[in-house]
């Protein structure tokens, strides 16, 4: 699915820093709002590589929990399912704070 | 796994001077750090669509569903109340064919259709770049609005913006109440929801009410049409929905 378009958006990332220097792991945050499963990507991400530069990389992806604020009592809620509920007063006022993060953090490249 | 040191700004960054360790590569490992949003290129892209679509006096609606929910049925009803008065362009995202393009011709709409099949097969969703590819062949100045018909999926072409300045999503109530829980992501981030096949109400065990529990859930205040292609209703509605939005 759309996890196959989204390796190759990674991969102009990883070119783009790596400057031509061997990668051995890319790391990533993916929120739980999201809808990308990060097995998928994985799978993918040997997929899209195959007999590329990047085929000996891997890809560590770091699951952020969905965490919201409520607008009317404040309180913070981390959730597990999508529902957009205060924990504290059942608001629905909320903010989301964590959870829609799709972000590469950072690279290991190998030492000049 | 490698030996890593962080990348440090303010010390610069030292080598590790102990070539070959435990990790099995014959050099030491560096971690850098980049902090990119993967999305961040289509997102540029996104933004320079929505540049254009402002410098022409266009909206952008970026129109989702599941397949088959309804989209071009309902743009068919679409562009026959909206001709003569509002100029709409259409661009339209379809994986192998022209049909749905084709279903859309004779209203007096620009029409420009994308192919999203590509070497992995058809493409699950449309992005920033590809509607762009189809800009060259509408006539931006002279439209009023821009109706993006995405690829039905209900998974990620909420992700993935194309210079929308509102998302509208179909729902079929044929789907199930359910659908707002299991794919959170397009029902939150739309600006209206169309509830669409509502003619099929009496002969389906669909709990409407439900539905909107669900959809309260996880976009609380959204507003909703009761529509169907097949009766008209709501088309009006929608049609307002679309006009009121317009730019000036
Ligand atoms: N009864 C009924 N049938 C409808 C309604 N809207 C669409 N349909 C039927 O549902 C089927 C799919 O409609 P389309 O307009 O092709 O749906 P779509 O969302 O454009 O589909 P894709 O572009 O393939 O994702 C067609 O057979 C339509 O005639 C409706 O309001 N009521
Ligand atoms: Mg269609
Ligand atoms: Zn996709
Ligand atoms: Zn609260």
């Amino acid at each position: 699915m759309h996890e196959l378009s989204i390796c190759r958006s990674i991969v102009d990332i990883v070119n783009r820093n790596a400057a031509g220097r061997e990668v051995r792991a890319v790391h990533l945050q993916v929120g739980q709002l999201r809808q990308i499963v990060p097995d998928t990507l994985v799978y993918c991400w040997s997929l899209v590589n195959d007999d590329t530069p990047l085929a000996g990389s891997t890809l560590e992806v770091e699951s952020i929990p969905a965490a919201i604020r409520c607008r009317s009592c404040a309180a913070t809620t981390t959730i597990s399912a999508p529902v957009l509920v205060c924990g504290s007063c059942s608001g629905t006022d909320v903010e989301i704070i964590t959870g829609e993060e799709f972000l590469l953090t950072t690279l290991d490249l190998a030492e000049a | 796994m490698g030996r890593f040191h962080q990348h440090d700004d303010d010390h610069g960054h030292h080598d590790l001077d102990d070539k070959g360790d435990h990790s099995g590569y014959a050099t030491g490992t560096e971690r850098i750090e980049v902090l990119e949003r993967i999305f961040d290129e289509n997102d540029r892209m996104a933004a320079a669509n929505r540049a254009d679509f402002d410098a022409a006096g266009v909206t952008a609606v970026n129109l989702m569903s599941s397949p088959g929910a309804g989209k071009t049925a309902l743009l068919r009803h679409t562009l026959e109340r909206l001709q003569g008065c509002v100029r709409v362009g259409i661009v339209e995202g379809d994986i192998e064919t022209s049909i749905d393009a084709d279903r859309l011709d004779g209203f007096g709409a620009a029409v420009s259709l994308i192919n999203t099949a590509n070497g992995f097969g058809g493409e699950c969703h449309l992005d920033a770049p590809m509607v762009r590819s189809a800009l060259p062949r509408l006539p931006l100045a002279e439209l009023d609005l821009l109706i993006v018909e995405n690829v039905g999926n209900l998974v990620c072409p909420a992700e993935f913006q194309v210079g929308e300045h509102r998302r509208a999503m179909v729902y079929a109530i044929t789907e199930g109440e359910e659908k707002p829980l299991k794919y959170p992501v397009m029902f939150r981030s739309a600006d209206v929801v169309l509830v669409n096949k509502i003619d099929l109400l009496p002969h389906l065990d669909f709990d409407l009410d439900a539905f909107y529990t669900n959809l309260k859930a996880v976009n609380p205040n959204v507003p909703v049409i009761e529509t169907s292609a097949r009766t008209g209703q709501g088309v009006e509605q929608w049609c307002d929905w679309l006009s009121n939005r317009r730019h000036g």
